[in-house]
């Protein structure tokens, strides 16, 4: 009898191809996606050493950072030269190298963390990797999957297989149900603040408990993508019958028995009993509420009802890093958060850029306005994601609220296109990251679900959206 | 890659904590197609004004400091965004070796690659280096990679720990994709395995 595993043992056992004598590992690579950022020197890479691409029928390439969101993009005047450069080269490379590829003018073009999952290209069980770091949202169907830097995209395109050391084994259960108008987005940026950004950094984390089986597989993308926010290398949830619901009938998801034999396979895939965790952190559903950040790390988060903190009330270097923080979001000890003025909402990324999230913001703005002077947007994380959300009736909802009704991108998450932040702009973003400048230079960002942005664009301020739920704290 | 074997130079003290990539190389710089040239935009964010002019303060700016070969950083350095560029930027200033009580792993991996050694050391250590840092252009400190030592302008002598693969590479400047592709037998007999194994894969 073997020892029990965990999830994410039994991925990597069946992964690896070689073992060296101290322990490093060649893993095989069953998917790898590409954008128009991190791949241009790897395929010249390529180029220079009369390499080819081992498996282009594994490999899945889609413009996203840079791409403008704006109903005139085909235009190529709204991009600017070096963008225009940067997704030209994948255009090209795309075609040199014989891979699978959804360029700007195809309707499934969108983020490649959403397109991968929509196109039934991600499944249970692969190895999955992308020059971004959060491929670590592919963990909701119970593949392992992370990020890699522009020398490890080569060595994947050239090779299929990546050179490991196994991380440690985490745990993150959240035991009982969530309470109402409380999200994912909620769950993960919880889990931060209690961790740290660094307290992941060496683990794999696999999420577990009730709370994470009652979430839908976008709830569950929205979790596993932020684990690197959380210094994992990877997040994962194990595989159930909604996995399987999401995944059947996709494009690229196998059919007849090779479905039958897949989900034989994918039944394999949990955690056994007493299969052991070098750490375990553990937070009860009903104690999460409503967050938002406060400063410019993931892990400065709190509830909706909380106030900026005091740097005083840290210790070592975060004492230096929170009143740089301070200064840099132009806020003030004590200043409650639900008084903070916002300028802009951001709806969209590959945290919160799927039809679920959609639905949250649209059910909070139904009916309702912006305030005045708000600019807000939704950004849809795909063509396929924008296409239904205007058959369900939600662009009208967006459109008649006074929000802009965007094309699918990265858009404001990362501010590589023209969807930027100007200096001392605050904006409430459904995004990953508040970091100092992310947005744009001088951008002042705050972390929340979708349905927290919705309520921040009604009233013009952070705003509890539970009192929009008719349930007050 | 260039090789990384000893190196004496000028240690620049950066203790903040969660240096992530976006201040390493901001996203503006992240459009281009090619390796090189990124050391001038460096930390740009904190470096320059939004008009471009050097920011005094800042301690890449500081005489003493310019030409840096070491930086000394607070916990969790690298984090964020999987960008290489922010290893690129580095080296293309001329930084050939991080120390810190942490690293995020993707930005430590990357280093690797690049013929830059992140070094990860206790935090009485990275005090201690700090400290030592913040003498300025005359207190020089040593990495060794073979010995694993890192030793102080004052003659204080640190071990460190680092993956035995990993120094094999940098000291030897060896291109891993070079190392994998003698192991293509052993690729093509798992892909005839998994074919059978997990044909949807």
């Amino acid at each position: 009898m073997t020892a029990p595993r965990t999830l994410y043992d039994k991925i990597w056992d069946d992964h690896v191809v070689h073992q060296a004598e101290d322990g490093t590992c060649l893993l095989y690579i069953d998917r790898h996606l590409v954008h128009e950022v991190t791949s241009p020197q790897a395929f010249e890479g390529l180029r220079m050493t009369g390499r080819k691409v081992r498996a282009p029928e594994k490999t899945i390439a889609v413009p996203d950072h840079n791409v403008p969101t704006t109903l005139d993009r085909a235009n190529a005047a709204t991009m600017t030269e070096d963008s225009r450069v940067q997704v030209q080269a994948l255009d090209q490379n795309a075609k040199d190298f014989g891979i699978n590829y959804y360029p700007v003018s195809d309707v499934r073009q969108g983020i490649v963390h959403i397109v991968g999952p929509e196109q039934g290209w991600t499944l249970p069980g692969m190895t999955v990797v992308c020059g971004d770091s959060h491929t670590a949202t592919h963990g909701a169907f119970g593949s392992l999957a992370h990020g890699i830097g522009t020398s490890e995209v080569e060595h994947v395109l050239a090779t299929q297989t990546l050179i490991q050391r196994k991380a440690k084994n985490m745990k993150v259960e959240i035991t009982g149900s969530l309470r109402p108008g409380v999200t994912a987005k909620d769950i993960t940026l919880s889990v931060i603040g209690e961790t740290g950004t660094a307290g992941g950094t060496g683990y794999v984390i696999e999420y577990c408990g009730q709370a994470i089986r009652e979430l839908s597989m976008e709830g569950r993308m929205t979790v596993c993508n932020m684990a690197i926010e959380g210094g994992a290398r990877a997040g994962l949830i194990a595989p159930d019958e909604k996995t399987y619901a999401y995944c059947m009938g996709r494009p690229h998801a196998p059919k007849g028995a090779r479905w039958e034999a897949a989900l034989a396979w994918w039944k394999t895939l949990y955690t056994d009993d007493g299969a052991h965790f070098d750490k375990v952190v553990t937070i009860k559903g009903e104690d999460i509420a409503p967050v938002v950040t406060w400063g410019t790390s993931p892990e400065d988060v709190l509830p909706i009802t909380g106030v900026v903190p005091n740097p005083a009330d840290f210790t070592g270097g975060k004492v230096e890093a929170v009143q740089r923080s301070l200064d840099y979001m132009g806020l003030k000890p004590g200043q409650k958060l639900s008084e903070i003025e916002i300028d802009t909402v951001f709806i969209g990324s590959c945290t919160n850029g799927r039809i679920e999230d959609l639905r949250a913001a649209a059910a909070i703005l139904k009916g309702k306005k912006k305030k005045d002077g708000i600019r807000a947007m939704v950004v849809p994380g795909s063509g396929l994601v924008r296409a239904q959300a205007e058959e369900e009736g939600l662009a009208q909802i967006f459109l008649d609220a006074g929000f802009e009704w965007r094309l699918a991108g990265c858009s404001m998450c990362l501010a590589m296109n023209p969807d930027q932040l100007s200096p001392g702009e605050r904006c409430a973003a459904t995004s990953n990251r508040n970091f100092e400048g992310r947005q744009g230079r001088g951008g002042r960002t705050h972390l929340l679900s979708p349905a927290m942005a919705a309520a921040a664009a009604i009233t013009g301020r952070l705003t509890d959206v539970r009192e929009m739920m008719g349930e007050m704290v | 890659m260039d090789k990384f074997t000893t190196l004496t130079g000028i240690a620049a003290p950066m203790p903040l904590v969660n240096i992530d990539t976006d201040m390493i190389i901001p996203k503006q710089f992240l459009k281009t197609i090619k390796r090189s040239g990124l050391g001038v935009n460096l930390f740009d964010e904190m470096r320059y004004t939004q008009d471009g002019k050097e920011i005094p303060d800042f301690v890449l700016n500081q005489p003493a400091y310019r030409s840096a070969e070491i930086l000394v950083a607070g916990d969790n350095f690298g984090c964020g965004s999987s960008r290489e560029h922010a290893p690129w930027a580095l080296l293309d200033f001329g930084i050939r070796c991080v120390i810190s009580t942490s690293f995020a792993d993707i930005f430590y991996n990357n280093c690797f690659k690049n013929g830059i050694l992140p070094i990860v050391m206790p935090q009485d250590v990275v005090d201690a280096l700090m400290a030592d840092a913040r003498k300025g252009a005359n207190a020089r400190i040593t990495v060794d990679l073979p010995s694993q030592t890192v030793t102080t302008s004052d003659g204080k002598v640190f071990a460190f720990e680092v993956d035995s693969h990993r120094k094999h590479c940098l000291i030897n400047g060896l291109d891993d994709i070079g190392l994998t592709m003698e192991k293509a037998a052993s690729i093509a007999a798992y892909e005839a395995k998994a074919a059978t194994l997990r044909p949807w894969a």
